[in-house]
């Protein structure tokens, strides 16, 4: 950064202030030459494995933008806190941040039940979330920006490339016991059995969260994958219990030449922890991935090697959706020229900013993002290589079409409609759902 | 005589012309490896094993291993030997590696399946026995009825019984895929019917599936009879995974009988003992891959000791430091030790990071063999073996040290053992040290099947406390028992209930047993008991 540089967008961010002093500033959140920006991940808890390195990653991000001279002239301030993986604690520390810190927008929540936990907080108090990470849909708020991948952006292709470039014709799915995994196998199972899948070629199995002894149900996998058709494995198995999971595989000989199997839940750094070799071939499904060659991935990957001070530091999808996110919301206050949060939300909506795999995301009407989708297969170095993706980009779809709750569904954060549960059947706002 | 000469001369000179001509065609199909998409390879693989050329086998064995490279430039395949590239075909020096417009040559999953289909057809007459029964395994699995002229052969010249006996299977599985007659395929059902694993399950539900006939019905027939069989190894499969879990929970807990069973402490932290045991082992590791390689196999038995000392002496100095204020004051002592493992987890994250750390498997814990269709995994076999030996050794020093014998004599009369001039808070300290090592050493087994995290020691810790409860508080045999029973309970629920309600049957099951003998399995008698 120079010394003109700074000077120049602090002028233009002068300007752009005083243009819209008269519109009620929040003032906390621009006084004092900062603007500041909320962390909430769980920097402590089971969910730290995940969360901490969203963390980091949202601080090199702020980092790099107050190199180029911050947003509107000012300085973004981090405010890192730590829920500790605890959901109740999600929406105080949320509340805290939103009133006695003041920030001009949020950028956290991993599970599902923190981002539900976290929602009527934002609601009320009329503030904005960026989230990060996959999720299983059925829900869009006003206040909420969701930067991972809808079903339809994951679990749905991952499915139509084992059926179509594999051949499956049988399906496990197997998850851990709670919202997203369960919604989304239910997604999938409407699926698979519209395009034909017979009941009894389809086993649902769920684990508790952190499952470590996975003999039986490995056995149990195997056993269901020897009726003379081929078998794949759908995994949204969440966090620590991938692990076991993979070993014990390994251990029982299950290879992906024979049984694939598809992670939505499994990225760079889960496989991290695991000696990959005998799990060269499994798949996971992701709009990101390391080895994605682009000139803005390797910078990216640079740049968080030398932010992390460790050359064995891994990127993965949510850091990817984060950098997409962060970078939308900067784009969207300098339209805006303000960090008011109903403007910068009206103001999201079709911002376009470069993502890591090429291309670019465009942030939608119902506040999901267009991504590409690409299958990867695990290497032995721990990294994914892409063996398929998408042709173009994918909308995210909030109400899933394979939900009889969700099908007449969709959101629109514009006006006129400005609903996030629009019933197309009925022509009303507010149907099933959020 | 001249006829046969001239014919020969002939034949020398048909192959002379033709060599070079064979040479270009080859090159061409193993060019073709490197161009299109991954259908249009999988067919090239074919094309390249279709040739029969020896020189072939090697080219696919290289794709498969990762080891084939393509030049961008001219569509070369070349074949890399460590860093440095060849020729595939001549053997010349092409380069290196890390060239640039040498890109890898990568495969997928259904690319796999088309190098193990083509390397069997093209191994299938290898001189080495062990080269010839993984191809015949590969065989089998891709049913390919191309293979059949090639299988008859190595057949009829093979003279050791097991491969003759696999090669005898992988044909029957390429006749019921080939146009062969309604008698041969019934006879090929016959023989994979009688290998009667899942393979020949799998096999047989897709012959049954193609359509009513004998040899579907044959095939179905088979299906059954097969799947009567692994029924009964099923049940078997069951017992040893439950064994296989009570062990692990053998482990967790045993540390933890001797510190709430026999002392009385409810030590929230025992989770975290397990835990620092499994970074020990992760350190360990670390240090050896750096200095010392060569040790690798040796690391977890360089880890056990350590974990044991470092455990212990953090189990010392907690019970010196907290406990030995709050004996008697259970609640108290639940809020310390509970606070405490918290600390742990994050002194632990802070220093290690929050993301799991690898540790890695010493060969002779890697890998499986079979009994009949039961499959039993290495590392699972030591951690029974070392589990059990871990008790004897724990019930030797309980029973036949004099430690253990002021042990139990402060347990059962603190006053009366202090007047024999048994310093009992040492005693304390030492018992409850010995089990956090304990702990310890668990950690270093549990690293093998479990994450390590900081949060390894949370999941652990309720089915601990529940393993000592339901033996019966302060009996070693109880935890034992206890451990191996609800292992197998829970294997044996998990199938039908399901993971998570199998957990909830087992909680609902313990909580009536303890209402019906709130001492558990193995009661103490005696004084002790009431004291």
């Amino acid at each position: 950064m120079t010394f003109g540089q700074s000077l120049k967008t602090g002028l233009i961010g002068a300007c752009v202030a005083a243009g819209f002093s008269l519109a009620p500033l929040p003032a906390a959140a621009q006084s004092g030459g900062t603007i500041k920006v909320g962390i909430l991940h769980s920097l402590s808890g089971t969910m730290a494995i995940s969360e901490t390195t969203l963390k980091d990653v949202m601080l090199m991000l702020i980092e790099e933008q107050n190199k180029k001279g911050g947003v509107l002239g000012k300085k973004l301030e981090p405010v890192v806190v730590d829920p500790a993986s605890n959901w109740p604690l999600f929406a105080e520390k949320a509340r805290e941040l939103i009133q006695k810190d003041k920030v001009a927008a949020v950028f956290g929540c991993w599970t599902s039940v923190s981002r539900k936990s976290v929602l009527p907080v934002f609601e009320e108090l009329n503030s904005i979330l960026f989230y990060p990470v996959q999720y299983e849909g059925e829900e869009s708020s006003r206040n909420v920006f969701y930067t991972g991948a809808a079903p339809n952006q994951q679990a749905i292709p991952a499915v139509d490339y084992l059926a179509e470039n594999e051949g499956v014709e049988r399906w496990v799915l197997a998850g851990t016991d709670y919202v997203y995994p369960r919604t989304t196998n239910k997604i999938l199972e409407t699926y698979l059995k519209s395009k034909g899948v017979k009941d009894e070629d389809i086993l649902i199995n769920y684990t508790p969260f952190g499952h470590s002894d996975w003999q039986s149900i490995v056995a149990q996998i195997k056993k269901f994958g020897s009726a003379g058709k081929k078998t794949a494995v759908v995994s949204t198995i969440n966090g620590d219990a991938n692990v076991p999971f993979y070993k014990e595989l390994a251990n029982q000989g299950i290879k992906a030449k024979d049984i694939p199997v598809v992670a939505f839940s499994v990225g760079e750094e889960e496989l991290a922890g695991i000696d990959t070799k005998p799990l060269v071939g499994h798949l996971a499904a992701w709009n990101y991935f390391q080895s994605i060659k682009s000139p803005e991935n390797e910078a990216f990957i640079k740049q968080w090697k030398a932010f992390t001070k460790n050359d064995k530091r891994v990127t993965n999808d949510p850091m990817e959706a984060h950098y997409i996110g962060f970078n939308m919301w900067v784009k969207a206050v300098e339209k805006a020229g303000t960090t008011d949060p109903d403007q910068v939300i009206d103001a999201l909506i079709g911002v376009s900013v470069p993502n890591l795999s090429g291309g670019y995301s465009t942030m939608m009407p119902n506040h999901h993002i267009t991504k590409p989708v690409f299958i990867g297969e695990v290497q032995e170095n721990g990294q994914f290589e892409v063996v398929w993706k998408t042709p173009g980009l994918v909308v995210g779809d909030e109400w899933s079409d394979y939900l009889p709750d969700s099908k007449d569904l969709i959101a629109d954060w514009r006006k006129p409609l400005n609903c996030g549960n629009f019933n197309v059947k009925t022509g009303k706002c507010g149907g099933k759902g959020a | 005589m001249r006829r046969l000469l001239l014919a020969l001369a002939l034949a020398l000179l048909a192959a002379a012309v033709a060599l070079p001509a064979a040479a270009e065609e080859l090159r061409g199909l193993i060019d073709a490896l490197g161009r299109g998409t991954f259908a249009d390879r999988e067919k090239a693989i074919a094309a390249l094993a279709g040739s029969g050329e020896p020189a072939a086998a090697p080219v696919i064995e290289a794709l498969g291993a990762g080891n084939l490279y393509v030049r961008t430039g001219d569509g070369a395949v070349l074949l890399a030997r460590g860093s440095a590239l060849v020729d595939p075909l001549t053997n010349a020096a092409a380069g290196s590696v890390s060239d640039s417009g040498i890109e890898r040559i990568r495969v997928n999953n259904r690319l796999r399946r088309a190098i193990d289909a083509a390397l069997g057809s093209l191994t299938l007459l290898s001189p080495d026995p062990a080269t010839r029964l993984e191809a015949a395994a590969a065989v089998f699995k891709s049913r390919d009825p191309g293979a059949l002229p090639t299988l008859e052969k190595a057949l009829a010249a093979e003279t050791n019984p097991e491969v003759a006996a696999a090669l005898g299977e992988a044909r029957a599985a390429a006749l019921l895929f080939s146009d062969a007659s309604e008698a041969e395929k019934l006879e090929a059902v016959k023989v994979i019917r009688a290998r009667g694993d899942r393979e020949a399950l799998s096999l047989l539900g897709m012959v049954a599936a193609q359509g009513p006939g004998p040899v579907a019905d044959a095939a179905s027939s088979g299906v059954r009879a097969i799947e009567r069989v692994l029924a009964v190894w099923e049940a078997g499969q069951n017992v040893w995974y439950g064994l296989s879990l009570g062990s692990v929970l053998l482990l967790a807990a045993i540390g933890l009988a001797i510190t709430f069973g026999v002392m009385g402490v409810i030590n929230m932290a025992h989770g975290e003992m397990v835990m620092l045991g499994a970074y020990t082992t992760f350190v360990v590791q670390e240090a050896i891959r750096s200095t010392a390689p060569w040790l690798f196999d040796a690391s977890l038995l360089v880890a056990l000791p350590l974990a044991f000392l470092v455990a212990g002496a953090v189990g010392i100095a907690i019970e010196r430091g907290i406990i030995r204020f709050l004996y008697g004051r259970p609640l108290e002592t639940l809020l310390a030790t509970w606070g405490l493992s918290l600390i742990l987890q994050q002194g632990v994250r802070s220093i290690f990071g929050p993301t799991n750390r690898e540790v890695g498997a010493p060969s002779w814990m890697s890998g499986w063999f079979e009994i009949g269709h039961l499959t039993i995994t290495h590392n699972r076999l030591w951690i029974i073996a070392f589990a059990l030996l871990v008790f004897a050794g724990l019930s030797l020093v309980l029973r036949r040290t004099s430690f253990g014998l002021q042990m139990r004599a402060v347990v059962q009369n603190r006053n009366m053992a202090s007047a024999m001039g048994i310093r009992t808070p040492w005693i304390d300290a030492l018992t409850f040290g010995l089990g956090s090592s304990i702990a310890g050493i668990a950690g270093v087994a549990l690293s093998q099947i479990d994450n390590v995290s900081p949060n390894l020691g949370q999941g652990y810790i309720i089915d601990s406390f529940m393993v000592v409860v339901f033996g019966g508080v302060g009996n070693l045999w109880g935890t034992l028992f206890g451990a191996a029973a609800l292992g197998i309970v829970n294997k044996f629920l998990e199938p039908y209930a399901g993971a998570v309600l199998g957990k909830i049957l087992v909680l609902v099951f313990i909580i009536i047993f303890i209402q019906k003998r709130p001492r558990g399995l193995f009661a103490l008698k005696g004084r002790a008991v009431e004291a």
